[in-house]
């Protein structure tokens, strides 16, 4: 009967519900050693790269936009200088009492010989001078809309000729769209990215899944629930995630760091426009809790779909 | 006796095929009482871990119905089964420890899976593991333990929840006969406190230990029963095989 009192002090009369976590790993410890944390990293890195670009491109083009949507360019098409000198004057005189328009200036001839000097020389010198027409760098208040260019020719057609107007942002329009494409394909990667890395997880949770086939069998039949093989799962990838995702968030945000002051030390005025805000930083550090995430939902649905499957 | 609601188990002309082979256990109807000790016997492939595994809900029957503390659970829906599992105990023929596991995580398990904090299983899971004389080997793999102190671990991972009933395959199949009796009367001890206990085995001076027993014999897949006596309850019979 002494055997019978240590037997059952040796049995706890407990009949809790199962959810409480055990300290003891289900699933042996393959950090770092198995593939699943370095293959988040270079996801979550090429992740937060392409991310990165997209944000960055949206904000050159938004800075471009801005900078140039008021804007209007009359160009004085004449080709004998006196005259090309008159038109100029009296068009910027009349655009100046315009209403809506908050700026005119006429952009000085060296400023433009300089900008056409390197692919065609200097065209001042000697008599065969390629006339250059002149430029007026117009500000609306307001976006340079129909409305306004409409009215400006029709202002500029009785004492400016020789003057053709253009939206500024016409210009540039070709560039914004391909700025545009690159900012869907920048999307498009980061959704490839995402699929590529719920295949791995898939892959690994069934990897993980098949190793250990009979440790799931006994938790089974010991009165495991699914939820509970799929938490030590889920756990155990999320682990591998977590690490995978901080690393990945250090290479990616490093790269990122590194093109960004490479482009700034261009000292472009296009590029300039193209660094990222403390969101554009906030959302990328969101990619890794993103990734880690869908590498939870997807190994605990994987799990989930396998487990079923047993009585 | 005879109210539905003392019946632990109660088989009712069960059948069990694999695939489209022919069935390896055929009208196979019992009743099993709460705190009764049985012995299943029967040759090698007479289909005792066939009927155990229909007992610890590892496997669905053919046919006929299965009721298990006053449940079918035949029909019982899946997500249900953990709540009967976990008021069994099984002792595998094959052990199946978790070969990660330490022995002390090994007999822990159950206690886990039940929800039980480390706090309160660190006492009882050392207790049980002195009490099957592996208190030494707390922290040794299965691997490295011989085939009866695994087989011991594995009684001790069964017992350690205080079943309501505690099946076992063939459980001193490994052990030296001083262990074999030592198991039995855990076994026994177990029984004591109110635990239903199933124990198949093909060593009949083991059925001579347990003198209150009562002995189910399989014979290809039939449960040896000319009398009728076995069905409802199986027939008592002293262990003087």
């Amino acid at each position: 009967m002494n055997e019978d009192v240590e037997l059952e002090r040796a049995m706890p009369r407990t009949r809790r519900l199962f959810g409480r976590r055990g300290r003891s790993e289900l699933i042996p410890r393959a950090r770092l050693r198995g593939p699943m944390p370095w293959v988040m990293a270079i996801m979550i890195a090429l992740t937060v790269i392409a991310t990165a670009g997209g944000l960055a491109l949206g904000n050159l083009a938004a800075s471009a936009r801005a900078e140039i949507e008021n804007g209007a360019t009359v160009q004085i098409v004449e080709a004998e200088k006196t005259e090309r000198d008159r038109q100029a004057r009296l068009a910027l005189a009349t655009v100046k009492r315009l209403p809506g328009v908050a700026e005119a200036v006429r952009v000085p001839d060296d400023e433009l010989n300089d900008l056409i000097e390197p692919w065609l020389g200097d065209v001042q010198q000697g008599e065969e001078a390629i006339p250059v027409p002149a430029i007026i760098d117009v500000r609306f208040s307001g976006e340079a809309g129909e409305r306004r260019l409409e009215l400006l020719r029709d202002s500029l057609d009785g004492v400016a000729p020789a003057a053709r107007i253009d939206a500024q942002a016409s210009w540039l329009e070709p560039v914004f769209e391909t700025v545009s494409s690159l900012r869907w394909l920048a999307m498009g990667l980061v959704v490839l990215l995402g699929l590529t890395t719920v295949a791995a997880v898939l892959l690994s949770a069934r990897s993980a899944l098949g190793g250990n086939r009979d440790t799931i069998e006994i938790v089974h039949l010991l009165g495991g629930t699914d939820s509970q093989i799929a938490r030590v799962f889920g756990r155990s990838i999320a682990i591998d995630a977590i690490i995978g995702g901080v690393v990945g968030l250090l290479l990616g945000g490093a790269v990122v760091l590194a093109l960004g002051s490479q482009f700034n030390a261009l000292n472009s005025g296009v590029v300039s426009g193209g660094g990222l805000e403390w969101l554009d930083w906030l959302a990328i550090a969101a990619i890794p809790v993103v990734g880690v995430l869908l590498a939870m939902i997807t190994a605990r649905s994987t799990v989930m779909v396998a487990v079923r499957r047993m009585l | 006796m005879s109210d539905s609601n003392e019946q632990i188990v109660q088989f009712d002309n069960v059948g069990l095929r694999y695939g489209a082979d022919r069935e390896v256990l055929s009208d196979v109807s019992f009743t099993l009482y709460p705190g009764s000790f049985y012995f299943l016997t029967g040759a090698s492939g007479a289909g005792k871990t066939s009927l155990l595994r229909l007992l610890y809900l590892a496997q669905r029957p053919s046919r006929g119905a299965i009721r298990m503390f006053g449940t079918d659970v035949i029909t019982l829906p899946r997500r249900r089964l953990p709540d009967f599992r976990r008021r069994l105990g099984v002792v595998f023929q094959d052990f199946r420890l978790v070969s990660h596991l330490s022995a002390f995580d090994n007999v822990a398990l159950p206690l886990r899976v039940a929800g039980v904090s480390e706090n309160e299983l660190a006492r009882p899971v050392a207790d049980m593991l002195d009490w099957v004389g592996l208190g030494h080997r707390s922290d040794a793999r299965p691997a490295t333990l011989s085939g009866g102190e695994q087989q011991r671990v594995a009684i001790a991972r069964a017992v350690i929840g205080r079943p309501d009933m505690l099946v076992a395959d063939e459980p001193t199949g490994n052990v030296d006969p001083d262990m074999a009796l030592k198991l039995l009367r855990l076994f026994e001890a177990l029984n004591r406190l109110g635990t239903t206990v199933v124990v198949a085995t093909h060593d009949v001076h083991l059925l001579k230990k347990v003198p209150d027993s009562l002995i189910m014999r399989l014979d290809k897949g039939r449960l040896n029963d000319p009398t009728g006596a076995l069905k409802f309850p199986p027939r008592r019979e002293k262990a003087s095989v």
